[in-house]
């Protein structure tokens, strides 16, 4: 009779899954029991709650750590190292964050019960899973879990087809790219006979392949698979239709989350599991990270949808954390788990500005004309959000551009200036764009009469050639007549209703993303130190 | 109070009026103008100081301070002042409260004065860094408070997308300089070893092969010529300055031009000497071409902004003509300039500002004969403009001259084609007064013109007294800024490189 070896397993380390699953199954139970709807707001408290508890586990395992060192556990497949308690700290204030801003949403919009809640817990419980898998299998699972959770979350505005729409389109890529996944651990296996990252590298460095296409091959699936999910180009495709349909609170979560859950376990997989194999992965990565500060950044310019603009925002992102990926240096992870944590803050508080302005449905730019007339710190949190997005020094936007971009130039060579210089040209692209809504958002409202003939400008021709002219009212020396920014003219009246107060949950949570944005954005010492010891802890 | 401290006040006061500013909606209208001019005359005061404390003949760097910022990324404090650049402290700190006090908006004057004093505190970091990366933080930081001023408070229509035009253009060649920084810092860590720093002195040492030191020459460099501006690269630049607010003009030339000339003088001769003499031919012939692209451009612009930008475009191509010439002369000379051009350039946005007030007309085309009711406005003009074309006896003339003999020295009789140059700005200069200010009064319908009030002679009186007296006594100036040239130079002697000889001892 066989018996089954139960592995050893060190509960502090699973603890964050556990409570989280806890809170979500028990919201669950209490929904069902509970005569009548339970209150939205129930569900806030307890996901706030369960957050703090994980933050609270973070702080007990970096205390653990910093004594004993990484370690993996239950089997070596989950491990416990500075990197991934410091992944787990940032997805439990994004999720914590998150909850406070879609509160505001669920009473404006009338949603009673406790099922956005639930989801998100759960989703999140899938992502700080990918954050702590030693195994591929096991950030298989995390990436189910978190997306699943999604998917609803994505059709979670029932009453809006487009959020159908959304969460449809979402699930059937994010299922292709889930099976693309899998075939790609299914090829790594047959290459290496393991799943587990630990074995792989020590198999991958002992022996030498005399056949390396299958792992290029298994390599570049998982490769795929991720740029799916963090929405790199050209794998990009879904996420402005997404973005766009699903509820703006979800839209926020759902960006932080899934980068941060799948960049940490990507770093893992090619930092650690497939380091020996740069040579095959970091020409990938390197194209992935330049089309997509480029794509996202350029694409971004001629969008007028601020939903859609901040997609295209995020994508550009994405590259630049790419960019630290390709480094595959010490300085790398720490450069992009610096990128990830700002960045989770800096996309949570914009799109919880975009879910209070939006409040009348209309997402258009137009929307923010005259508002820091009508709400000046509201104005002023997004326009510190969007200047930080855009890299202003003396903003923690900026130091994680410094980061991954140090981190490419590190290697000297002719790809990494390249890829540093591709990213600053980027940066300056995105200047134009998050500049131009915070402009529009000081100016003063115009009332125009929505029946004016609309003359063929930029905004209403095709998106490249408004990329051309935008590209040559830059060079030229006289754009006297150029259309570098839209007029007035070009868009509706300022819209008449906004009666509505930010809700009080919502203002803390903008706030508890804008205040460290210029706190640390000037006194960076501390952050960053957290991020470069932690990957110092990095499970080798 | 110990200087470093006080160095360290210079760069944080303003940001903390703009900060204060912000923050508090009830400094409205004249109260906050009241504020922020309170705020940039203590500035001025303190910039007084440091300049007094200065020894010329002491330490290179002085009332230096270093702090951490980030470690692992290399961000540190370093901060401290030389000749050069306490002197383009206090054009700064003279500029910001005139351009406060002489040209105030009507409407959002508090976030308008905000953005004026947070312009002030970056380019005075900039200024006083003594660190390549904290220079580029704050040669960043000015860009964001500039474009806003002229997004905001510019030509309704046009200054937004001028102020895009300035922003992206500016970024797209700061990001040859950032690239071009982090490559020096890694070349010096992997020849050095030790921890990641940008600090300027340790980054001087660092060994460059020929091809690597021309790129990175012209990384830094490509940034610098946008910022100064410089032909070819100055497109932005006649946008930006006429459609910007007055006070938006007057820190875009006098003070953000700097920062580009500033650059090239600070760390391309400091950082790359071998391959600053390489590029140097190509250097001059840009500065050239400015020159004298500017000066036509100019004689056929019927705008006055317009004009003055074209004018800015030529007279910073005599800075950069300077400092290439890499000799006593032409460096102080143009470290000279760039600190009279800040002066007089400022006190013509202003006059230009004052008359497009009184004519109502956002462009200065069309009006005639203004002398006769408007004599002192007329006058100030006629002796701004006197400086900016080099009338001896007014500071212009100092230091153009000592531009040319640097020149001269660097590359002998080619100075005949710069020195073209200071005809037409006279010939266009003169010109543009005879139509605006001479003949018979012609104005548009409504507008009545009233001579200079006594705000608007007050903010005039400080810069034509600077004008006189440095045109009389450049000594007070030279005396301060030489021990520092020399020490810049003395890079290009430890690198083993011979200059031509045109000492002003």
């Amino acid at each position: 009779m066989n018996t089954v070896a139960i592995p050893s397993v060190h509960y502090i380390v699973i603890l964050p899954e556990i409570i989280l699953t806890v809170a979500a199954v028990g919201l669950l139970l209490a929904s069902s029991l509970v005569p009548g709807r339970l209150r939205s707001s129930v569900g806030t408290g307890v996901t706030v709650i369960a957050s703090a508890c994980v933050v609270v586990d973070c702080v007990a395992q970096w205390v653990d750590i910093s004594r004993h060192g990484p370690s993996t556990t239950m089997a070596h497949v989950i491990i416990e190292d500075g990197f991934s308690v410091v992944a787990i700290l940032v997805l439990a204030v994004s999720l914590a964050l998150s909850a406070l801003v879609a509160d505001g949403w669920l009473n404006r919009e009338r949603i009673e019960g406790v099922e956005l809640h639930v989801l998100a817990l759960a989703s999140v419980a899938g992502a700080i899973m990918m954050a702590q898998a030693n195994d591929l299998v096991v950030i298989f699972l995390g990436l189910e879990i978190m997306s699943i959770g999604l998917y609803v979350l994505a059709a979670f505005d029932r009453r809006s087809a487009r959020s159908g729409e959304a969460a449809m389109k979402y699930f059937l890529l994010g299922g292709f790219s889930s099976a693309i996944f899998v075939y790609g651990i299914a090829l790594v296996y047959g290459a290496t006979g393991t799943t587990q990252l630990g074995q792989l590298a020590d198999f991958l460095s002992t022996n030498v392949l005399r056949n390396q296409g299958l792992l290029l091959a298994g390599t570049a699936l998982l490769l795929v698979g991720f740029a799916f999910k963090v929405a790199a180009v050209p794998f990009h495709v879904w996420s402005p239709d997404v973005y766009e349909g699903s509820p703006t609170p979800v839209v926020g979560f759902m960006a932080a989350i899934v980068k941060v859950g799948a960049f940490a376990a990507v770093l893992r997989v090619l930092a650690s599991g497939l380091f020996t194999q740069q040579d095959g992965w970091r020409p990938m990565v390197f194209a992935l990270a330049a089309l997509s500060m480029l794509v996202g950044a350029g694409m971004a310019t001629v969008q007028r949808n601020v939903k859609r603009m901040l997609a295209y925002s995020s994508i550009s992102h994405a590259g630049f954390v790419l960019l630290a990926l390709w480094a595959a240096s010490p300085r790398g992870t720490a450069a992009a788990l610096f990128y990830l944590a700002t960045y989770a803050l800096l996309v949570i508080g914009s799109f919880a500005v975009v879910t209070v302005v939006s409040a009348d449905g209309r997402e258009d730019l137009t929307s923010y004309r005259g508002l820091a007339k009508r709400r000046p710190l509201l104005a002023c949190s997004f326009t510190v959000l969007l200047l930080a997005q855009a890299g202003v020094p003396f903003t923690t936007g900026f130091l994680a551009k410094l980061g991954v971009i140090e981190s490419a130039v590190e290697h000297l060579g002719w790809p990494g200036v390249a890829l540093g210089v591709i990213a600053m040209v980027a940066t300056a692209i995105s200047g134009y764009f998050y500049l131009r809504v915070v402009v529009l958002t000081y100016a003063a409202p115009v009332d125009v009469s929505p029946t004016a003939p609309a003359a063929p400008t930029l905004a209403t021709s095709r998106p490249a050639a408004r990329l051309a002219a935008l590209g040559s009212g830059i060079l030229l020396e006289d754009t006297r007549d150029g259309e570098l920014v839209d007029h007035a003219e070009e868009y509706g009246p300022a819209p008449a209703r906004d009666d509505a107060t930010v809700p009080l949950a919502t203002a803390v949570a903008i706030a508890a993303c804008v205040v460290p944005t210029v706190v640390f954005g000037v006194w960076a010492g501390p952050l960053v130190e957290l991020t470069t010891r932690a990957t110092m802890l990095f499970h080798p | 109070m110990q200087s470093s401290a006080l160095l360290i006040a210079l760069v944080v006061l303003p940001a903390v009026g703009a900060g204060v500013l912000a923050l508090v909606p009830r400094l409205e209208g004249r109260v906050a103008t009241m504020v922020g001019a309170t705020i940039a005359i203590a500035e001025l005061v303190g910039a007084a100081l440091l300049a007094i404390g200065y020894h010329p003949n002491g330490a290179v760097f002085q009332d230096a301070s270093t702090q951490v910022l980030a470690a692992p990324f290399g961000l540190f404090w370093r901060a401290g002042v030389d000749g050069i650049s306490v002197l383009l402290i206090v054009l700064t700190a003279i500029v910001v409260p005139i351009a406060i006090l002489g040209a105030p908006e009507r409407h959002r004057t508090r976030a308008s004065i905000g953005w004026l004093l947070l312009l002030e505190s970056a380019t005075v970091g900039s200024f006083a860094s003594l660190d390549v990366l904290l220079f580029f933080l704050f040669f960043e930081l000015t860009l964001v408070p500039a474009y806003f001023l002229i997004a905001g408070w510019g030509d309704q229509r046009r200054g937004p997308a001028a102020a895009m035009k300035f922003f992206v253009y500016t970024l797209v060649g700061s990001a040859f300089l950032f690239v071009g920084i982090l490559v020096v810092a890694f070349l010096h860590q992997s020849q050095a070893g030790g921890a990641l720093t940008f600090s300027l002195t340790a980054l001087s040492s660092t060994h460059l092969n020929g091809t690597t030191g021309v790129l990175l020459v012209l990384a830094f460099t490509a940034a610098f010529a946008v910022k100064s501006p410089l032909f070819p690269f100055h497109t932005w630049s006649p946008d930006a300055y006429s459609e910007a607010p007055v006070s938006g003009s007057v820190v875009l030339a006098a003070l953000l031009a700097k920062l580009g000339t500033y650059g090239i003088v600070r760390f391309d001769i400091t950082l790359f000497p071998h391959a600053l003499v390489t590029v140097g031919p190509w250097l001059f012939a840009l500065a050239i071409a400015s020159i004298l692209y500017g000066a036509v451009v100019a004689c056929g612009s019927s705008d006055l902004k317009r004009l003055l930008a074209y004018s800015s475009l030529a007279q910073m191509g005599f800075v950069v003509l300077g400092i290439v010439s890499l000799n006593q002369a032409g460096v102080s000379g143009a470290v000279l300039l760039m600190f009279n051009h800040g002066i007089v350039t400022t006190a013509l946005f202003l006059l230009v500002g004052f008359l497009a007030k009184r004519t109502g007309l956002s462009l200065v085309t069309g009006v005639r004969g203004i002398q006769g009711p408007a004599p002192i406005l007329a006058a100030c003009f006629t002796v701004a403009m006197l400086a900016s074309i080099g009338l001896p006896g007014l500071n212009g003339f100092v230091s153009e001259f000592l531009v040319l003999i640097g020149f001269f020295g660097a590359q002998g009789w080619w100075v005949v084609i710069p020195t073209l140059g200071v005809i037409v700005a006279a010939i266009y200069l003169l010109w543009a007064y005879q139509q605006v200010f001479q003949g018979t009064l012609v104005t548009p319908a409504g507008a009545s013109i009233s001579d200079l009030d006594v705000r608007e002679r007050s903010v005039l009186v400080p810069l034509l007294a600077i004008m006189v007296v440095l045109g009389v006594y450049p000594k007070l100036v030279l005396d301060r800024i030489l021990p520092s040239v020399v020490h810049l130079l003395a890079h290009l002697h430890a690198a083993g490189l011979t200059t031509t000889s045109v000492g002003l001892r």
